[in-house]
C-alpha cells in the first residue's frame, strides 16, 4: 500500500512539473510571438535609413525595399524561425549583420555579471537598511533611508549611469542604485508589518534571542514575498541594463537590445524578448516554488 | 681641466638626451578616438555610415586623394590620370614596387578588379552607385601593370574626384579585404566595444625626409554614441580628439583649455525645414494649398529669425545659410546669393497678399481655416528641437500656432518616404562631397530622395522641370565652367521657390589634445584625422 | 501627526498653491523666450535663471508641477488599484486563476512596451494638443506599471489565504467578496503603499523619457521630467547649483508623499 502510494505521488509530481515546463515554454513561445507582433506593428518597421541616402540609385533603393519585404507576414517570419531555432539558427541581425547566436553568446556574459553583482549589491543594502529601520525604529534612522530612496528614484538612470561614467565606478553600481530604491521600499514594509504581528511582539517582549525571532519567525512569515520580489528584480535589473550599457559603453545584451530597438531588427528583438522571458519566468517560477516550500511549512 | 671636461660630456650627454626624447617624440604612440556608431561592415566596397567610412578612410588605399585642407585633388596610388573629352574614360599610370599589407604585390590587375566587383549590378552601394551614369557596362583595359583604363558608358561628372572613395582591393591576397593599402590595417574588432588599427608595415608613402609613414604605431576607436561620455573621457584625457563636436560642449571646453577647442569656420553641413507637398499625402487640402504656394514658403522663409538660431542654439558657431550649397564650397557655392534677412512684417504682408489674415492673433486663410502645422524632427537631436521650438516662437509672432513633434528616427523616415503623414519637418543634410553631382538625387522631381515631392512621373511645376533640365546639363558635361552656369542657376531657382527653407549651415568644430601633434583640422570629413599618417602622439 | 507629518502636509501644500497660482507668480509664463538672456544664472527677474532658451526656469518648474503633481499621482492610482486586482485577487484566488494571471504578468514584464508606445504615438495625429499627449502618455504609464506590485501581491494574498485569521473567518461563514475586501486586502497595504509610492517619482521620469518617442508633454508645455533631464549634461551642471532645484524639489515632495503614506499606514494597523 505504502509503495503504490510513493508511486502515486512520484507520478503526480513528474505530471505537475511536466505541466509547469509546458507552461513555461508555450509563454516563452507566445513571448516571441507578441514581441514580433509589437515590433511589426509598429511604424518604421520597414523603412531602412539608408535610403535616405542621395548617392544610391533608384535600383539600389528598390533593392532595399525589396530584401525588407521579406519579413512583412509576421506569422510566417515566426514559423521560419521556429523552423531554424529548432536547427540551432537564430537567424542575422539586419542592423549588424552578424549571426545573432554569435552575437547572444560573446555579449551574455558581460551582462551576466554585471547583473549578478548589481542585484548582489541591491539586496544586501536593501536588506540591511531594511533590518536595520525594523529593528531599530530610530525615525531619525528611517527618514534618513527615505531620503536616500527617494534621492535615487529621482535620479533620471541616464545621470546615474553618467555618474557612474564620471567616479570611474562599475556599471554594476549604478544597476544596483536603480535597483536599490525599488525593492528597499517593498521589503522595508514587509519587514515592518511582520514586526508588528502580535506573536513576534510577543516573543520580543519575552526576551526571546533577535537573531531567532529574524530566522525564525520575522523572515519566514514574509519569505513567499521577499522571494517574489527577488524574482521581479531580476526583471528590473534586467530593464536598468539597457540604459546603463549604453552609457558607460559596456557591450553587454542590454546595449544589443538598444541598438536592436532603434532599429527595428526584427530577429535580434525576438531572440532577446525570448531570452529576456526565459531568465524572467526561470527567476519567479523558482521564487514562486521556493515560497511554496515556505508556505507549506507554515501550515 | 678635468672639470671642464667632465662638464662638457654632462652638458653633451643631456643635450643627446633631450634630442633623442624629441626624436622619439616623433614617432611611435598611439591614437585613441571614438567612433558614434558601430562599424556596419569592413569592405570597402559596401561601406555606407559614416563609422564604416572613417575606418576605410584609415586603411584602404585610393588612386587619388582629395586634400582635405586644400580641396585638391592630389596623387596617391596613381602617379598621374586623364579624363577623356568626352567624360566617358579616364587612364591612370600607377605606381610600381608597392604591394598590400600582407605583402601581396600590388598591380593594375588589383585596380580593375576591384572596379569590376564596385561595379556590379548586385552591389547596391552609394560609392559604386556615384559611377553609375547610364546603363551598360563599365570596361577595364589593362595596358601594363601600371597602367589601366576606364570606360564608362555615358559621361561620369567629376570622375576623377570620385576615385577618392574607391579603396583598391587585392584581387590574389588570401586575406581579401582585410589586405589594404593605406597607412593602417585593422588588427582588433571587438564588436560593442573597439576597434584597433595598427599601422601598415608595407605602406608605400615616406615623409620628406625619406622616414616611413604613419608615425603612429596604432590608432584605436572605441564605439561610444553618447556625447557627454565623450566629452567627459576627452577632459579626463582618455581620448586624443573629439571629430565632431556639439556646440555647447565647444564652449565649456574653450573657456578652460582654449587650445584644445578648434573652430575651422563653415561646413557643408546644412539645416532646412521644408513642407510637405505630396499630391497624396493624408492632411487636410487646406493645408497642401498653403504648402505648394510659394509665396506661403517664402513668407515663412522671412518670418524665421536665422541669426537666433546661429546665435542661441548654435553659440555663434554656424552662419546663416543662403542656399543649399554652403560658402565654404568655394567653387561652387552662387556667390550672388546671401542668406533672406529677418522681417516678419513682410512675411505678414506676403501672406495678407495671399489672402490671409491676422485675427485676434491668430492667422486665418481665405476660408477662414486657423494657420496650424506641426514640425516633426529626430529626437535625440538637442539642436533640431532647440530650432524647432524657436522657430514656433518666431511664428507665433504673426499669428501661426506651430506643434512640436519629436519622433523617433524609423518612424519619422516613414512618414516622410512611405505615408507622407507629415506638414512639416526639419533635418539636416551632411555633405561628403563638394560636387554637386552627387546630390543628383536629390534635385531630379522623378528620384525618391526629392524630399518635398518625391517620385514624380512628370514634374509637377515649371521650375522644377527646369531645374531637371539644369541637373542633367551638369551631369553631362565635362568642362567646369559650363557646370557651374548650370549649378548657379538651380541654385537661384532653389532660393527663389523655398522648396527646403534653408536654416543654417554649422561650423566645423573640434577638439585635439595637446598631446597630438600635426593635427590640423579643417572642414571636410574626416576633420582632424584627414593627415592620420603624420600625426604623432607625445608623452605617452 | 507628528512634527514630520505636519511639515510633510505644510511642504505639499504650499507646493500645490504655489502650482494653483503659477500665472500669478510667474506672469511671463513657461514660454517666453527671453533671447538676449540665455542659459543665465539667478537674478531678480529670472529666480533661477534662464534655460537655454531663455525662459524663466521658475515660471517652468511651477507650470510643471501642475502637470506632473496631477497626473503621476492619478497613474501610480491606477497601476496601483490594477495590481491590487490582478495580483492580489488571483493570488486569493489560487490555483489556475493565480497561474494564469502571473503568467500574464511574466509576459507583460518581459516584452518590449516601447513598440507599443510608439504605435501609440503613431494612432495619435500630429496637431494634438500638449495636454491630450501627456494625459495618454501618464495613461499608459499605469496602465503599462503594475507589473512589480503583482507578483509581490500575489505571494502576499496566498499566504494570506492560508492564515489562520482567514480560515477563521471562513469557518464562522464570511463570504468570499466580503473576506477579500474588508480582512484580506487591508493586509496588501503594505505593497499597496509602497508600489503608490514608488510609482510617483518613476512616471515621472519615465515621462520624460517617452519623450524621445514623441509622447509625453509637446514642446514649449515643461514637465518635472523634462526640467530633470537638464541634469543630464552633468559636464556642466557642477557649475551651475541652480538646475538641481527640480531634483531637490521632487525629493520633497516625494519624501512628503512617504510621510503622508507611513501615517496612513499606522492608522490602519
Amino acid at each position: 500500500m505504502m509503495l503504490k502510494a510513493k508511486l502515486l505521488k512520484a507520478r503526480m509530481l513528474k505530471a505537475k512539473i511536466a505541466g509547469h515546463v509546458l507552461t513555461l515554454a508555450a509563454t516563452v513561445l507566445l513571448g516571441g510571438l507578441l514581441s514580433a507582433v509589437l515590433v511589426r506593428l509598429a511604424p518604421g518597421f520597414d523603412v531602412d535609413e539608408r535610403e535616405l541616402d542621395p548617392h544610391l540609385s533608384a535600383q539600389s533603393v528598390q533593392a532595399l525595399r525589396a530584401a525588407r519585404e521579406q519579413d512583412q507576414n509576421i506569422f510566417r517570419f515566426y514559423l521560419s524561425y521556429m523552423n531554424r531555432v529548432a536547427h540551432g539558427d537564430l537567424g542575422k541581425s539586419f542592423s549588424l549583420g552578424q549571426p545573432v547566436r554569435t552575437l547572444l553568446r560573446d555579449r551574455a556574459p558581460t551582462t551576466l555579471r554585471l547583473l549578478a553583482l548589481g542585484l548582489a549589491m541591491a539586496w544586501v543594502a536593501a536588506l540591511a537598511l531594511a533590518l536595520s529601520a525594523a529593528w531599530l525604529k530610530a525615525s531619525i534612522f528611517d527618514a534618513a533611508s527615505t531620503l536616500l530612496s527617494a534621492a535615487l528614484l529621482c535620479l533620471p538612470a541616464a545621470v546615474l549611469a553618467l555618474l557612474s561614467v564620471l567616479w570611474n565606478i562599475s556599471g554594476s553600481l549604478a544597476i544596483a542604485l536603480i535597483v536599490f530604491p525599488r525593492i528597499y521600499r517593498y521589503s522595508r514594509n514587509l519587514l515592518t508589518r511582520s514586526y508588528s504581528l502580535p506573536h513576534i511582539v510577543t516573543a520580543r517582549a519575552k526576551g526571546l534571542g533577535e537573531a531567532r525571532i529574524l530566522l525564525w519567525h520575522a523572515i519566514p512569515g514574509i519569505a513567499p514575498q521577499l522571494l517574489a520580489l527577488a524574482g521581479v528584480s531580476v526583471s528590473m535589473a534586467v530593464g536598468a541594463a539597457i540604459p546603463v550599457e549604453a552609457l558607460c559603453g559596456l557591450p553587454g545584451v542590454g546595449q544589443l537590445a538598444w541598438q536592436a530597438a532603434l532599429g527595428r531588427d526584427l530577429p535580434l528583438l525576438v531572440n532577446i524578448t525570448i531570452l529576456v522571458t526565459l531568465v524572467t519566468l526561470l527567476a519567479n517560477s523558482g521564487a514562486d516554488v521556493i515560497g511554496q516550500v515556505f508556505r507549506s511549512q507554515e501550515s | 681641466m678635468k672639470k671642464a671636461c667632465a662638464q662638457a660630456i654632462a652638458v653633451a650627454s643631456i643635450c643627446i638626451a633631450f634630442l633623442a626624447t624629441l626624436a622619439m617624440a616623433q614617432t611611435g604612440g598611439e591614437l585613441r578616438f571614438c567612433l558614434r556608431m558601430e562599424p556596419k561592415t569592413f569592405d570597402p566596397l559596401k561601406v555606407e555610415d559614416e563609422a564604416s567610412v572613417q575606418v576605410r578612410y584609415l586603411t584602404g588605399g585610393t588612386l587619388v586623394r582629395i586634400n582635405r585642407q586644400t580641396q585638391e585633388l592630389a596623387p596617391e596610388l596613381a602617379l598621374a590620370w586623364k579624363v577623356s573629352k568626352d567624360g566617358r574614360q579616364i587612364s591612370f599610370r600607377l605606381r610600381s614596387g608597392i604591394s598590400f599589407s600582407d605583402g601581396t604585390p600590388f598591380s593594375a590587375t588589383d585596380v580593375a578588379y576591384t572596379m569590376q566587383q564596385l561595379m556590379d549590378p548586385a552591389l547596391h552601394s552609394p560609392t559604386g552607385d556615384a559611377f553609375r551614369s547610364g546603363t551598360g557596362s563599365v570596361e577595364t583595359k589593362i595596358v601594363s601593370p601600371t597602367q589601366i583604363s576606364i570606360t564608362f558608358p555615358a559621361p561620369v561628372a567629376g570622375l576623377d574626384r570620385l576615385f577618392d572613395q574607391v579603396a583598391i582591393l587585392s584581387q590574389h591576397s588570401p586575406k581579401r579585404e582585410l589586405a589594404v593599402l593605406g597607412p593602417f590595417m585593422l588588427a582588433d574588432y571587438k564588436p560593442g566595444a573597439s576597434v584597433l588599427l595598427k599601422k601598415n608595415p608595407n605602406y608605400w608613402k615616406t615623409d620628406e625626409e625619406g622616414r616611413k609613414l604613419p608615425y603612429l604605431d596604432s590608432i584605436r576607436l572605441d564605439i561610444q554614441p553618447n556625447r557627454d561620455v565623450e566629452m567627459l573621457r576627452f577632459k579626463r584625457g582618455e581620448l586624443d580628439l573629439i571629430n565632431s563636436l556639439d556646440s555647447e560642449y565647444f564652449d565649456k571646453l574653450a573657456a578652460t583649455s582654449p587650445q584644445v577647442a578648434h573652430d575651422a569656420g563653415p561646413s557643408l553641413d546644412s539645416e532646412q525645414l521644408w513642407f510637405n507637398e505630396v499630391a497624396r499625402a493624408p492632411i487636410p487640402d487646406s493645408k497642401k494649398a498653403w504648402f505648394r504656394s510659394t509665396n506661403f514658403r517664402l513668407a515663412i522663409s522671412d518670418a524665421i529669425n536665422r541669426e537666433d538660431l546661429s546665435r542661441i542654439v548654435f553659440h555663434r558657431h554656424a552662419q546663416p545659410a543662403a542656399g543649399p550649397f554652403s560658402p565654404a564650397n568655394k567653387f561652387w557655392f552662387n556667390s550672388k546669393l546671401t542668406p533672406p534677412a529677418y522681417d516678419s512684417n513682410a512675411a505678414l504682408k506676403m501672406l495678407q497678399g495671399e489672402g490671409f489674415r491676422l485675427e485676434n492673433g491668430t492667422l486665418k486663410d481665405k476660408s477662414g481655416n486657423a494657420v496650424v502645422f506641426s514640425i516633426i524632427t529626430n529626437a535625440g537631436s538637442k539642436i533640431r528641437e532647440r530650432m524647432a521650438v524657436l522657430i514656433q516662437d518666431d511664428l507665433q509672432k504673426i499669428g501661426i500656432h506651430v506643434n512640436v513633434v519629436t519622433l523617433d528616427f524609423p518612424s519619422l523616415i516613414e512618414r516622410m518616404t512611405q505615408s507622407f503623414d507629415y506638414e512639416a519637418i526639419i533635418l539636416g543634410l551632411t555633405n561628403v562631397d563638394l560636387d554637386p553631382n552627387g546630390e543628383m538625387n536629390v534635385w531630379l522631381s522623378s528620384s525618391e530622395n526629392h524630399q518635398w515631392n518625391p517620385q514624380q512621373k512628370t514634374p509637377e511645376t515649371a521650375w522644377e522641370a527646369e531645374v531637371d533640365r539644369l541637373m542633367r546639363v551638369q551631369a553631362s558635361s565635362v568642362d567646369p565652367k559650363k557646370r557651374k552656369e548650370a549649378f548657379d542657376r538651380v541654385q537661384e531657382i532653389v532660393v527663389e521657390q523655398e522648396p527646403f527653407i534653408f536654416l543654417i549651415n554649422k561650423n566645423s568644430l573640434s577638439a585635439v589634445s595637446t598631446r597630438v601633434h600635426g593635427a590640423v583640422p579643417v572642414i571636410l570629413s574626416p576633420q582632424t584625422f584627414w593627415n592620420a599618417e603624420r600625426l604623432t602622439v607625445a608623452g605617452q | 501627526m507628528n512634527l514630520w507629518q505636519k511639515l510633510a502636509s505644510a511642504l505639499l501644500a504650499g507646493v500645490l498653491c504655489a502650482a494653483a497660482t503659477a500665472s500669478w507668480l510667474a506672469p511671463r509664463g513657461y514660454a517666453g523666450q527671453d533671447r538676449e538672456a540665455i542659459s543665465e544664472p539667478p537674478s531678480r527677474a529670472h529666480w533661477l535663471g534662464t534655460d537655454e532658451l531663455g525662459r524663466d526656469r521658475f515660471a517652468r518648474v511651477l507650470y510643471g508641477t501642475r502637470i506632473s503633481l496631477l497626473l503621476a499621482p492619478a497613474a501610480a492610482l491606477l497601476s496601483t488599484l490594477m495590481a491590487a486586482v490582478i495580483g492580489g485577487l488571483a493570488g486569493y484566488l489560487g490555483g489556475t486563476w493565480a497561474r494564469m494571471a502571473m503568467a500574464v504578468t511574466d509576459l507583460f514584464l518581459s516584452l518590449p512596451w516601447l513598440f507599443l508606445l510608439i504605435t501609440a504615438r503613431a494612432l495619435m495625429p500630429l496637431n494634438v494638443s500638449p495636454l491630450f499627449s501627456v494625459v495618454v502618455t501618464f495613461l499608459l504609464l499605469g496602465l503599462l506599471g503594475w507589473t512589480t506590485a503583482a507578483r509581490v501581491l500575489c505571494a502576499s494574498a496566498a499566504s494570506l489565504r492560508s492564515a489562520d485569521f482567514v480560515r477563521q473567518a471562513r469557518a464562522v461563514g464570511v463570504s468570499g467578496q466580503r473576506l477579500f475586501w474588508i480582512h484580506v486586502l487591508p493586509n496588501l497595504k503594505p505593497v499597496l503603499f509602497a508600489q503608490f509610492w514608488i510609482s510617483i517619482p518613476v512616471f515621472i521620469l519615465s515621462e520624460a523619457n517617452l519623450g524621445i518617442l514623441g509622447l509625453g508633454v509637446a514642446e514649449p508645455m515643461p514637465s518635472w521630467g523634462s526640467l530633470l533631464k537638464e541634469l543630464e549634461g552633468l559636464v556642466s551642471v557642477g557649475e551651475e547649483p541652480w538646475k538641481f532645484v527640480p531634483l531637490a524639489l521632487l525629493v520633497l515632495v516625494v519624501m512628503s508623499f512617504q510621510s503622508l503614506l507611513a501615517r496612513q499606514e499606522e492608522m490602519t494597523a
